[in-house]
């Protein structure tokens, strides 16, 4: 079976001949943060906004929205097709490159010819994305919480939050729980039950393991795993089987992106409800809201982007394929759109 | 105490969301719920809920004893309702039921199948098991139960889209 594309851990190849310009600019005597440079983009930031400028164009972002979407950017290494911060700014994988845009799918930009397009060798991107994370992150704010779970954003430099900015990723290499893979969450672990899932039960299954069975006689309270999540909008493989990858998450607020998959995305809500807006990938129109309450499973086409909404904390269950053979499918343009015809 | 209610579904309660279009054909949404699924289905009928290319996610109410089955790789069963449990042999000769190549479940004609006992599990609402490679499972359900499995299309995997995904906007 086919090893599941990793996200982390991708290298540009030794022929990549993709920019690898990049530099960290000075300290802002006014606010005390660092400006940065990626090829033609440049990044500034002030009290309340991101200042973004390229050839051609400038934009603002405020800075909540900003570093969220910073946050999972870096976080899912570069994930896996486009990362809209906005209806302008992003970054689109090419799995060991990237490229890094303005306007490129934002209708108004590409019919005026004024989007911008630079293509870097991820890793040189992604040191400069965590450097600027780290630098623009103040202290008190977690970029990968809900709001109501953290302090604010604002103002001129303030300390830092490294330990909120660099979690580590958790991805099971079989199951959670396995001897071996990722652990089980737990109060001792530092993992408390989330206020919004205080009613979740906490109970373990039965297992009953024949002797020389241990390892592979194993279950374990998915649910309750996952209302012990302390981060938001983050899924993390729990299951694989080959490039299968069952990745839930908790979600609350807002998707902090909007996801323009390059492949289909399968969402299975485990528990309450999230609203989707789905918009045409390339314009940005609108196309359809999905309602997705508990048990409800629907595929995100891959010509689309989403951002989801979720009042309540929720359990969502995010099912990717990870398979190696999906970008060059993409690349080809033999990738389909949708997953099944009926 | 907080007074927060986390809402899962279950066979008897669940509430169904759908796919407002503004311009789109809600087809391209494969939108359904497992719960009706497991619901307007035979007991053990391992209905496709989610595909991407050979993988699926099957949906099956768990009620009464099922059929034993095995798979030339893992598997894994989440429960979404109920309580299940499952019995794990572990294969005398893997081979002789499935072949190595084959991707997705086969359902197995003995009523015990030759192998050492491996043990069980309970799975209730939420917990996640594994079904390992080389394994025999079945599926006990006292009360009806709803199942899902992480999977590979295969033989008993039943597929019928239109009859279980939103098609009118
Ligand atoms: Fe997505």
């Amino acid at each position: 079976m086919a090893m599941s594309l990793s996200l982390d851990a991708q290298a540009a190849p030794t022929t990549s001949t993709a920019s690898t310009d990049t530099e960290t600019l000075e300290i802002s005597n006014q606010t005390g943060f660092r400006a940065f440079r990626a090829g033609g983009f440049h990044f500034k930031r002030d009290e309340y906004f991101a200042h973004l400028s390229w050839p051609g164009g400038t934009h603002i972002i405020p800075i909540d929205v900003f570093l969220r979407a910073m946050m999972r950017d870096v976080a899912w290494g570069f994930f896996y097709g486009v990362v809209n911060f906005d209806a302008v700014f992003g970054t689109i994988n090419h799995y060991g490159e990237v490229t890094m845009f303005a306007g490129r799918f934002n209708d108004a930009y590409r019919s005026a010819g004024r989007d911008y397009s630079e293509r870097f060798q991820s890793a040189a991107l992604m040191a400069t994305f965590k450097e600027l994370l780290s630098d623009w992150t103040v202290a008190g704010y977690d970029p990968f919480a809900a709001p109501m779970e953290t302090g604010v954003p604002w103002g001129v430099k303030q300390g830092a939050n490294d330990a909120a900015i660099t979690r580590q990723r958790v991805t099971a290499h079989r199951m959670v729980g396995l001897l071996g893979d990722t652990p089980l969450r737990t109060d001792t672990a530092g993992f408390p039950v989330n206020r919004q899932f205080a009613d979740v039960p906490q109970d373990q299954p039965v297992v009953e393991a024949e002797p020389g069975f241990e390892h592979e006689v194993s279950a374990y309270n998915l649910f309750g795993y996952l209302s012990r999540s302390d981060v938001t909008w983050n899924p993390s493989v729990c299951s694989v089987v080959g490039d299968s990858l069952f990745c839930p998450t908790s979600e609350e607020f807002i998707l902090p992106v909007e996801h323009g998959n390059d492949r289909c995305e399968w969402f299975l809500q485990l528990s309450d409800e999230i609203t989707w807006d789905v918009k045409d990938k390339e314009t940005g129109k609108p196309r359809a809201r999905v309602l997705a309450r508990a048990g409800d499973i629907c595929c995100m086409p891959a010509d689309i982007r989403h951002q989801g909404y979720s009042t309540k904390r929720s359990m969502l269950l995010v099912w990717e394929n990870g398979a190696a053979k999906i970008p060059q499918m993409i690349a080809e343009g033999t990738a389909p759109v949708t997953p099944v015809q009926f | 105490m907080s007074d927060v209610i986390t809402r899962f579904g279950s066979l008897d309660d669940y509430e169904k969301g759908g796919v407002e279009i503004i311009n789109d054909d809600p087809r391209n949404y494969v939108f359904s719920n497992v719960f009706e699924v497991a619901k307007t289905n035979a007991p053990y009928a391992r209905v496709a809920v989610g595909i991407n290319f050979e993988y699926v996610i099957e949906a099956a109410r768990a009620e009464g004893t099922s059929p034993w089955y095995t798979c030339a790789h893992d598997e894994f069963v989440l429960c979404m309702d109920g309580d299940v449990e499952v019995h794990l042999v572990k294969l005398a000769r893997p081979d002789d039921h499935v072949d190595p190549e084959h991707e997705g479940a086969v359902q197995l004609a003995d009523a015990m199948p030759e192998g050492r006992k491996m043990g069980r599990l309970v799975l209730g609402r939420g917990h996640q098991g594994l079904l390992p490679v080389g394994a025999a499972y079945r599926f006990h359900a006292e009360k009806p139960a709803v199942i899902l499995v992480q999977t590979i299309l295969g033989d008993v995997t039943v597929q019928k889209w239109a009859e279980i995904c939103q098609t009118t906007a």
